[in-house]
């Protein structure tokens, strides 16, 4: 990496490198790949700066590998011209001389219906033939896993959930589609998620939950949050269609 | 105190300074396009600088104020008029009960910015009133809505022109948007290496600053897409989404930048060459589909020195104004 670039010279800090992201904003980087122990950490790290009530902190957002502070510049000018990236990494660096510890993230467990297959799930014969399973088999293995929610992102609450069996993964769709409905569960990579709302998406869709993930106007407007566990229970057409009247 | 749209525009959106603290849930900033101009617009009406105002793009709306009120124009140059008479833009300007202000379209720049004393009152989402298109938070202005002032006006200045029976009537001075505004748009934009720069083979690196680009048709709040040569990486990355700023310049596979703008996603996963400079993002906002942009290199030190001492001529300027009007 080039001196001038986003030099990684940050304070040494216990299991992370600081990298500022332009003036307002430090990223955090536990790690390069989607990996759980990873991911658990950046998640102890968030409680951390939560439990602490970091000052000029605008906001903290955790991601699969990295977490990302938005900070004040302002608040953090330094002393003697010294840059207020540097003044936050060296306070951030005296906060984690302990490091976090991965498993201090326990999160909820949330338990979230969906009915498989048919029109809810369009590409779940496609899964299968790839995965060289029988439908019946694909589900059991979906819906018998459980999933921690490593980040939300790409839209409000859509949350990127580790832990998807690997003989259930599958590539995107070659030509995404426009529209992905509501609640739509779907299979990217060697990632699950769930649509929040009408999305154009390339994933492919195995089936759909009657749950509203997000809705600015509940608190908390997600149902899932960042660190918490997922089991999915598969539902019959019917509970779907009574679980929707209930959500809307 | 409420104004009716009669026409929208082409995009106008209530933003207040933007949202921030939803980003673990993937709920984005948003807030306006160019942070500084609405900054200005409050404090000529005597407002916080988070007040909402209007962002207005391009064309802009037609509005009827049901009553007096006092408001202030700043951001891009647009041929805005009430009746037949142009209104003055970077001032207080004072509109009456009955009358229509037609915001016309943009002359110079993208994206003005209209203030009301009192603020607009918008519903707030997520502690926040701005308007968030892409993540479908708020919509923009519609004919017939009706927009109603979310506080009293608080500035004595009110007081003292209660009565004043002319038409833009206001205080005899305005601000000079010379320091605040692009006035110039064949200047270069300060760039940040981004933490992929040096992936990016010889000759793109060189590209990155050396040659122009053209703003795409396809470029909004979300993200300006950079027409130019073509960059590649010497080698294809694997990258694990990450969160991304306002001002990230993101190279996607078909080698053809975007520049990340208000309303961009919270997190991604394209390589991430650039950092557009904070203190240039105002003027990266003022640029419109089409128009050129040129790429000069900024180191982080220089670039958070440089937004620092703007964002401390400012606080001493919005001061000044609130002393002025008392």
């Amino acid at each position: 990496m080039n001196a001038r670039a986003a030099a990684v010279d940050a304070p040494a800090a216990p299991g992370f490198s600081m990298e500022p992201v332009g003036e307002t904003m430090l990223l955090l980087r536990f790690g390069e790949r989607i990996d759980a122990d990873v991911n658990a950490r950046v998640h102890a790290a968030a409680d951390m700066l939560r439990r602490v009530e970091m000052p000029g902190l605008l906001d903290v957002i955790p991601a699969y590998a990295t977490l990302a502070l938005h900070y004040d510049a302002a608040f953090w000018a330094g002393r003697d011209g010294e840059p207020p990236w540097r003044h936050l990494a060296g306070t951030l660096s005296a906060v984690f001389a302990t490091p976090p510890r991965g498993d201090a993230h326990e999160g909820r467990v949330v338990e979230i219906p969906v009915h498989y297959g048919d029109a809810h799930g369009a590409d779940l014969d496609a899964v299968a033939a790839h995965a060289g399973l029988g439908v019946d088999e694909v589900i059991a293995r979906h819906a018998g896993t459980e999933y921690r929610v490593a980040m939300l992102g790409f839209a409000p609450g859509f949350p990127y959930l580790l832990g998807l069996d690997p003989a259930l993964h599958m590539p995107r769709r070659a030509q995404p589609r426009t529209r992905v409905p509501r609640g739509s569960v779907a299979i990217g990579g060697a990632q699950t998620g769930i649509y929040p709302s009408e999305l154009p998406g390339g994933w492919q869709l195995i089936g759909r939950t009657p749950l509203i993930l997000f809705d600015a106007a509940r608190e908390p407007p997600c149902l899932l949050l960042p660190g918490d566990r997922v089991r999915f229970r598969a539902i019959q057409a019917s509970e779907f269609d009574a679980l929707a009247d209930g959500a809307t | 105190m409420s104004v009716t749209v009669l026409k929208p525009g082409l995009l106008t959106t209530v933003q207040d300074r933007g949202r921030n603290g939803y980003g673990a849930l993937g709920v984005g900033h948003a807030g306006p396009m160019d942070d500084v101009a609405p900054r200005l617009a409050n404090a000529l009406v005597g407002n916080d600088d988070d007040a909402a105002a209007l962002e207005i793009t391009l064309l802009g709306p037609r509005l009827r104020f049901d009553d007096d009120a006092l408001v202030a124009l700043t951001g891009a140059d647009f041929d805005a008029r009430i009746g037949d008479a142009p209104l003055a833009a970077w001032r207080t300007v004072r509109v009456r009960r009955g009358e229509i202000l037609d915001l016309g379209r943009a002359r110079r720049g993208a994206r003005a910015y209209l203030a009301i004393a009192g603020g607009f009152h918008a519903p707030r989402v997520l502690g926040s009133t701005a308007v968030d298109v892409n993540a479908r938070i708020g919509r923009p202005l519609r004919e017939g809505d009706v927009l109603a002032t979310a506080a009293e006006p608080r500035i004595a200045f009110v007081e003292r022109q209660r009565g004043a029976s002319t038409s833009g009537f206001g205080p005899a001075w305005s601000l000079d948007p010379r320091p605040w505004f692009d006035t110039d748009p064949s200047a270069p934009i300060h760039l940040i290496r981004g933490r992929h720069f040096d992936a990016l083979d010889a000759a793109s690196r060189t590209a990155l600053f050396d040659a122009p680009f053209r703003i795409a048709a396809e470029s909004n709040r979300v993200g300006y897409r950079l027409d130019g040569p073509r960059l590649a990486l010497v080698a294809a990355l694997e990258i694990v989404s990450e969160p991304l700023a306002f001002g990230a310049v993101q190279l996607p596979p078909g080698g053809q930048p975007i520049a990340l703008t208000a309303e961009h996603p919270v997190t991604g996963g394209y390589p991430r060459i650039g950092q557009i400079a904070a203190i240039d993002l105002p003027r990266l906002a003022q640029r419109r589909p089409g128009d050129m942009l040129r790429f000069v290199e900024i180191d982080l030190d220089e670039a958070q020195t440089r937004y620092l001492r703007r964002e401390y001529e400012l606080a001493r300027l919005l001061e000044a104004v609130a002393a002025r009007l008392e």
